[in-house]
């Protein structure tokens, strides 16, 4: 049996019988492998994975976390130049959860730059590359976490998502990422980017697996003054495998050109599974989605401005030497960040400067409540939204990194539920084939069809805030009865 | 529209190569076009969200409790003098 093919659920019950030690073991021996062709781990050493010999609920088994999430005494960069080599001095609440809960904490996973991006190309320490098509990206910002994930590199992984930064590289991995309620699990010991939007999630092989974790690093935290004192349900309790009665609402805003046909009817035919279950579909309205991406490219750059601010050389991370403090602080900014973070922190300087406020910023926060109010009235017809995740499958590794506006675009989709806070779970559904790159290495060919690669295709599901449980219920019932979890990259 | 690269850099403390500039000038331009589509929409009597919680004030109990944050947070620091950052001189004299 090869252990690195196992759920997490599976590893939990393997360890309480067995240890953790054979699970660590087998991981680490894919990972070293398959790591110098995927990259989605910026760091991992075997030799330094802690075995964790708490008696919680995981049981030792490993669990991989986003390079910008503080592990005390170990490195954290947000794949950025200007904190190589800086050592976070405390854990993130989520990290502490985890390890009192029994997880070995097993490498830290690829990303763009400060969590800037849909592609993991603007990692400073090199791309990270889709498991299904070594050619294609993994999708971002956590599209380390998607990737390690999908090629079996681990067994789960923790990811944040400020505009779909969990969702669209788990769609375009072929995995499960739930991007929780705003507030429902804590932010601190996050590098923050945009800080009212920012959510810490798992991204990991299945919905239970999911719920495993969603349990495990949910709830209030005194350390995080905008965490939700909203009670934490067992979301195990709701993978019941049961959508009777549930009501299913496809927003017609998110079924329009430019959307990949293959992604449409998946998503159409996921929506016939569910009818065929017992839930009711019908179409709803959120007829402000098409100015999510600019709401988003105003309001989450202007707090990522301010937030990348005390990147200046002083206390942390780079510094170039300069002849006053002024130049120190130009010249380690300049150094320190690429490209997406420099278009970015210039932007959100702009939106934030003096005559310009009211225009964009200001102009930026009311249409985010138009935005927010659109969901308030679907959600009074129906109990949860099913769209596809992102428009497209994986584009190819540089495909879009000369357009910065059809990069942005690749996650409208996604924004919305991060303006309006609600919690949303992209979940397979579907693949599509296309032909392959010859001589590239890239790994799958699906049966009787030579030359030519599958590509996972996701769904996402969004409920009313704080209402996970009604992810987890929809999300299981489909990926039980359609099974498509099982399917593996060949690499 | 065009973007004043220069001024803004200025503010956000970043030096930019010339082709940088250009670049850049260029994308933020275009991307500040594509925000123009907001003004389409009324929003006279919308009041704006800057958090989805409306949380009023946080506040917890004021207790003293040990902490060695400080001590941490400089063990990592580029450049160090005892209990304090140290930082190039921050006027030159002529």
């Amino acid at each position: 049996m090869d252990l690195t093919q196992l759920t997490l659920k599976e590893a939990i019950d393997l360890a309480k019988k067995d240890g953790a030690q054979p699970l660590l073991d087998a991981f680490s021996k894919r990972a070293q492998a398959l790591n110098p062709k995927i990259n989605a781990f910026l760091r991992f050493d075997p030799a330094k994975v802690e075995k964790n010999t708490e008696p919680g609920s995981l049981h030792g088994v490993p669990v991989s976390i986003k390079d910008n999430i503080c592990i005390d005494g170990r490195e954290v960069t947000c794949a950025s130049r200007i904190l190589a080599g800086h050592v976070a001095p405390y854990n993130a609440t989520v990290i502490e959860k985890l390890k009192k809960a029994g997880a070995a904490l097993f490498g830290q996973c690829n990303m763009d730059e400060f969590a800037f991006g849909s592609s993991c190309e603007t990692s400073a320490f090199g791309p990270c590359k889709n498991p299904w098509d070594l050619t294609r990206v993994p999708g971002g910002s956590s599209g380390g976490s998607a990737a390690a994930v999908a090629a079996d590199m681990t067994l789960a992984a923790l990811g944040s998502d400020t505009g779909g930064s969990i969702r669209q590289p788990a769609a375009l991995c072929g995995v499960v990422g739930l991007k929780p309620t705003y507030g429902r699990v804590s932010r601190y010991g996050l590098i923050a980017f945009g800080s009212s939007f920012d959510q810490i999630g798992p991204l990991t092989k299945t919905v239970e697996d999911a719920a495993i974790l969603t349990n495990i690093i949910s709830g209030h935290d005194p350390k995080d003054s905008t965490s939700a004192s909203q009670n934490v349900p067992d979301f195990t309790q709701a993978l019941q495998r049961d959508v009777e009665g549930l009501r299913i609402g496809l927003p017609k805003e998110y079924f329009i050109e430019g959307i990949d046909p293959e992604v449409e009817k998946s998503v159409r035919q996921a929506a016939e599974v569910y009818r065929k279950l017992g839930a009711t579909i019908k179409t709803v309205s959120l007829p402000h989605t098409e100015h999510s991406v600019a709401v988003y490219y105003i309001v989450a750059v202007a707090e990522a401005s301010s937030n990348l601010g005390r990147f200046d050389g002083v206390e942390y991370g780079l510094r170039v030497p300069a002849k006053d403090l002024r130049e120190m602080y130009f010249e380690t900014r300049d150094q320190g960040f690429g490209q997406e973070a420099k278009r970015r922190i210039l932007l959100g300087t702009f939106v934030l400067s003096a005559g310009y406020y009211e225009a964009y910023y200001l102009k930026g926060q009311k249409v985010r409540t138009l935005i927010r109010q659109d969901f308030e009235k679907a959600f009074r017809e129906v109990d949860v939204i099913l769209s596809p995740t992102s428009p497209t499958p994986a584009f190819k590794i540089g495909e879009k990194t000369a357009d910065p506006l059809a990069m942005y675009l690749s996650d409208i989709f996604t924004i919305p539920a991060n303006h309006a806070g609600i919690p949303a779970m992209s979940v397979p559904c579907g693949f599509k084939t296309v032909p392959g790159t010859m001589g590239t290495g890239s790994g799958t060919c699906p049966a009787g069809v030579p030359g030519t690669v599958e590509l996972p295709i996701g769904m996402q599901l969004m409920a009313r805030p704080f209402d996970e449980a009604s992810l987890f219920r929809a999300g299981y019932a489909f990926e039980q009865e359609v099974g498509i979890y099982k399917k593996k990259p060949k690499l | 529209m065009e973007f004043q690269i220069d001024k803004v850099a200025e503010l956000a403390r970043l030096n930019l190569k010339p082709e940088e500039k250009t670049r850049l000038g260029k994308d933020l331009g275009a991307i500040l076009d594509y925000a123009q589509k907001l003004n389409t929409l009324d929003t006279a009597n919308v009041a704006p969200t800057s958090h989805v919680l409306n949380l009023e004030n946080v506040f917890r109990a004021d207790e003293v409790k040990t902490s060695n944050a400080a001590e941490k947070a400089l063990e990592h620091a580029p450049h160090r003098d005892g209990d304090f950052f140290k930082v190039p001189k921050i006027v030159q004299r002529d």
